[in-house]
């Protein structure tokens, strides 16, 4: 185990490609993913793990609806939209899906940007993302007292299972509060891009640590992963 | 990325990221109270755990004095018996056992061990332990709010945990959710930073595979904790829902007192899957800790490199896997399709090969190793008894056809606390013993610890070896008073009155050891910066106890893996990671 043999000068590990690259990277010191910074990191295993907690959610929430005695309300019917004389299902949910996705759109130029360092169109793609995000999370609120209104509660409602208001306030709650606190974050992020906090390399008011406009790359990560829980979401709540 | 040959002299890589700079405490409040440094919060999370852990310790003094003396102490009642069990449990796995492995010993050790300056994110690194005393402090808040604590068993199963029947339904149910809640959010920002500073910001020369065992149990069972921990914030969620707003996720119909409840629906065996999914996991959670830092104990207190480093590595990973995969072994009585029992009773016994791997490993370090039964030494080998001793009975009720008859009882009872309770705690003195020198420059009293060490590991056996016996007479666990009963004979209460006496000695011996370590900060002798002649970072720092930033200016560069005990023909008996391939070959050896 004494491996002090005298190194030819070769590739180093994260320039090998395929999958010699990663066991490479993996065999090689100070970095396990190489070219990926702690924030970075950190965001991804973070992620890892709340999908573990919105798997579980959903997966309890699958459980209770698959052996439930009682009838499941039918959600085509329960989520329509009168409009105009019409009665179209899902409609205000298709709306809501429509905007998560543009929101995503809008991060993702924002990262781009954020890269060239491009202050004001950044800051400008982020507060639009917000803005998505909050007319999301306004939908949303919309709906909860659409469906208060027409008594729907979290312990019981008028179409059947009890357990269809239990799993769908707590589930998309939860979902939304992560939408709320994105979009509280990417406000805060805005600021300190269209400030120039991270051209001067400007310290964070709490951690004293010089900020990057990686930051936004990472905010991005966040934005995204709650888009994708939210195709979940629509896909068995919604859907099914 | 650019093409950067290897470091032509050592054959190692040149550093491929810049230093972070630090944050400098400017007053006596941010050096010690709102520390970013992880040495700091690695000693706040331990002395917190530690001091909850005592309340815990106190609280199974109140259930042996009830059962090795039933009737006779009138303050105990029934609930209260409920109550103390659950707490007992609660805090001994959870606020003391997790939160002592991964914010104490995992917060002091990966920095070092790797070669970091620090957690990667000190300021989320200090919120954690923040969040996780707010947890401890609303923990035990439940003690004085009106109804007291709940006793709903540490496994809060519903639909007994927030019914009425169980002590503890207004408030001590709420708070202790509440508290779980808590302590998760708490932990998640520890464990992220553990998890990150071992994959990325190790230094020069520290291949994963030259890691110190201690750093691969806890960065494996970071990870795990990251993964399971999410099962039981779900279930504490819709437990609290169920039982604050009615919902019905864990509830099915049911008459209590005569009345129908408000629930209807809900699925009671859901809450013990997920639970479950969580409560395996945390076994190895505790156990994986354990596993490392035993590895480095016996390795260095034997002077003799680790048997099978690879093999123990792949072990500690292969058992966090596979634990996944385990968790109805805990459900054979519950109800669930018998085909279940088959397919988990087969993944319990495949966890018993890895598991095997370690002791016989452990074993093999020993053998014809140059031994000296110092006291960490002692708890080591402790360890290694009574772990295998919980692990064989693990054996036992893995098996469905084994495990049903004995569920329920006190064999249960004795095969937990054998292998996840006395055995992680020997871990976790040995462990203390061996780091005090480090995190204190002193050393702790040896003969102190000595007695220490016997009486727990003899007290222990007293305690819980005769349990299995009764257990196997079919004595149930969880029972405030067992009464007149033809199956269990005069005899065993003899037992449990023996049990009783044994349990409170072992908790006076736990006694000097708290006064040991106040005693030892300010008398003990003083350590020097590598008392027991380690190899590994740790020990090689420029000042003991390490200052903030570890290192001084330059981190240090690693030359080989944690195990050169005893290398023939060096002028030593170890060789430090850090030590330069030049500086050996001149005493002499090769390297």
């Amino acid at each position: 185990m004494t491996e002090t043999t005298l190194a030819t000068p070769k590739a180093r590990p994260g320039t090998i490609p395929g999958l010699r690259g990663i066991a490479a990277d993996w065999a090689s010191d100070q970095r396990a993913f190489k070219n990926v910074s702690w924030g970075k990191a950190m965001m991804w295993i973070f992620l890892l793990s709340d999908t573990f907690i919105f798997s579980c959610f959903l997966l309890s929430y699958m459980t209770a609806r698959m052996s439930t005695t009682v009838p499941w309300p039918n959600p085509s019917e329960v989520f329509a939209l009168n409009i105009g004389g019409q009665h179209i299902p899902l409609i205000l949910i298709a709306i809501m899906t429509f905007i998560l996705i543009s929101s995503s759109g809008t991060m993702a130029m924002a990262v781009n940007f954020g890269y060239r360092r491009d202050r004001v169109k950044t800051a400008a793609l982020m507060l639009a993302t917000a803005a998505f995000g909050a007319t999301f999370v306004g939908m949303q609120a919309f709906e909860w007292t659409k469906l208060i209104m027409e008594g729907v509660r979290p312990w019981g409602n008028p179409w059947g299972a009890p357990q269809f208001g239990a799993c769908f306030f707590m589930i998309t709650g939860f979902h939304g509060t992560h939408v709320t606190i994105g979009v509280i974050f990417l406000i805060a992020i805005a600021r300190k891009v269209l400030r120039g906090d991270f051209d001067v390399e400007r310290r964070g008011f709490f951690t004293s640590r010089k900020g990057y406009y990686e930051i936004v790359e990472i905010m991005g990560l966040y934005w995204h992963f709650v888009d994708l829980v939210w195709v979940f979401i629509f896909a068995f709540f919604y859907l099914w | 990325m650019v093409d950067i040959p290897f470091d032509q002299v050592a054959g190692i890589p040149p550093a491929e990221v810049a230093e972070v700079e630090l944050y400098h405490p400017h007053s006596w409040w941010t050096r010690y109270v709102f520390s970013q440094d992880a040495k700091v919060i690695a000693v706040q999370y331990s002395i917190t755990a530690m001091s909850i852990g005592m309340v815990a310790l106190v609280l199974s003094w109140m259930m042996r004095l009830q059962l090795g003396f039933p009737g006779t102490f009138s303050f105990i009642d029934a609930n209260q018996y409920l109550q103390f069990i659950t707490m007992h449990g609660m805090i001994m796995v959870i606020y003391l056992l997790t939160a002592l492995f991964l914010g104490g010993f995992g917060n002091y050790l990966i920095p070092l061990m790797v070669g970091a300056r620090d957690m990667v994110f000190p300021y989320v690194n200090m919120l954690s332990y923040w969040v996780y005393l707010l947890a401890v402090l609303v923990l035990a808040a439940t003690f004085f709010v009106p109804g007291g604590p709940t006793g709903a068993g540490w496994t809060l199963y519903p639909p007994q945990a927030i019914l009425s029947g169980t002590p503890g339904q207004d408030w001590g149910i709420v708070l202790m959710l509440a508290s779980l809640i808590l302590f998760i959010i708490g932990f998640t920002m520890g464990g992220l930073n553990y998890v990150v500073t071992v994959l990325q910001a190790r230094t020069r020369g520290m291949t994963l595979m030259r890691m110190p065992l201690t750093v691969w149990g806890i960065f494996t069972a970071t990870v795990m904790a990251l993964l399971a921990f999410p099962a039981l914030f779900v279930a504490s969620v819709m437990l609290l829902l169920d039982r604050l707003l009615g919902t019905s996720f864990f509830m099915p119909t049911l008459v209590e007192m005569g009345q129908l409840t408000k629930y209807g629906g809900g699925s009671p065996i859901l809450f013990q899957h997920l639970f479950w999914f969580f409560g395996h996991p945390e076994v190895y959670i505790v156990a994986l800790p354990a596993f490392g830092i035993i590895s480095d104990l016996i390795s260095t207190h034997a002077r003799k490199n680790i048997f099978g480093y690879r093999m123990m590595v792949w072990a500690i990973v292969a058992i966090g896997a596979l634990s996944f995969v385990v968790w109805a072994h805990h459900m054979y009585v519950s109800g669930m399709h018998p085909y279940f029992g088959f397919f988990f009773a087969t993944t319990t016994l495949i966890i018993a090969i890895p598991t095997a791997i370690k002791v016989y490993n452990w074993v093999l370090t020993l053998w014809r190793g140059d031994i000296h039964l110092t006291v960490p030494m002692l708890f080591a080998l402790g360890f290694i008894v009574t772990f295998v001793n919980g692990g064989l009975t693990g054996l036992f009720l893995g098996n469905v056809v084994v495990d049903v008859p004995l569920s329920d009882t006190m064999f249960v009872v004795a095969h937990f606390h054998m292998v996840m309770g006395i055995a992680p705690i020997m871990a976790v003195f040995g462990g203390i013993y061996h780091w005090y020198p480090k995190v204190t420059g002193r050393m702790l009293n040896d003969a102190l610890g000595r007695f220490h060490f016997w009486v727990t590991f003899i007290g222990a056996y007293a305690v819980f070896f005769p349990m299995h016996y009764l257990g196997l007479l079919g004595m149930p666990r969880r029972y405030h008073d067992i009464g007149e009963t033809t199956f269990v004979p005069a005899s065993a209460h003899d037992l449990n009155a023996f049990m009783s006496v044994a349990a409170l000695i072992v908790g006076f011996a736990q006694l000097v050891f708290l006064f040991n370590l106040v005693w030892s900060l300010f008398k003990g002798k003083e350590a020097g910066g590598n008392p027991w002649g380690a190899t590994s970072l740790e020990w090689q720092t420029p000042e003991t106890p390490p200052g903030h930033g570890n290192w001084g200016k330059e981190l240090p560069v690693v030359y080989r893996w944690a195990y050169d005990y005893s290398v023939p023909g060096a002028a030593r008996d170890f060789i430090p990671q850090n030590e330069p391939p030049a500086k050996v070959l001149a005493q002499g050896a090769h390297p």
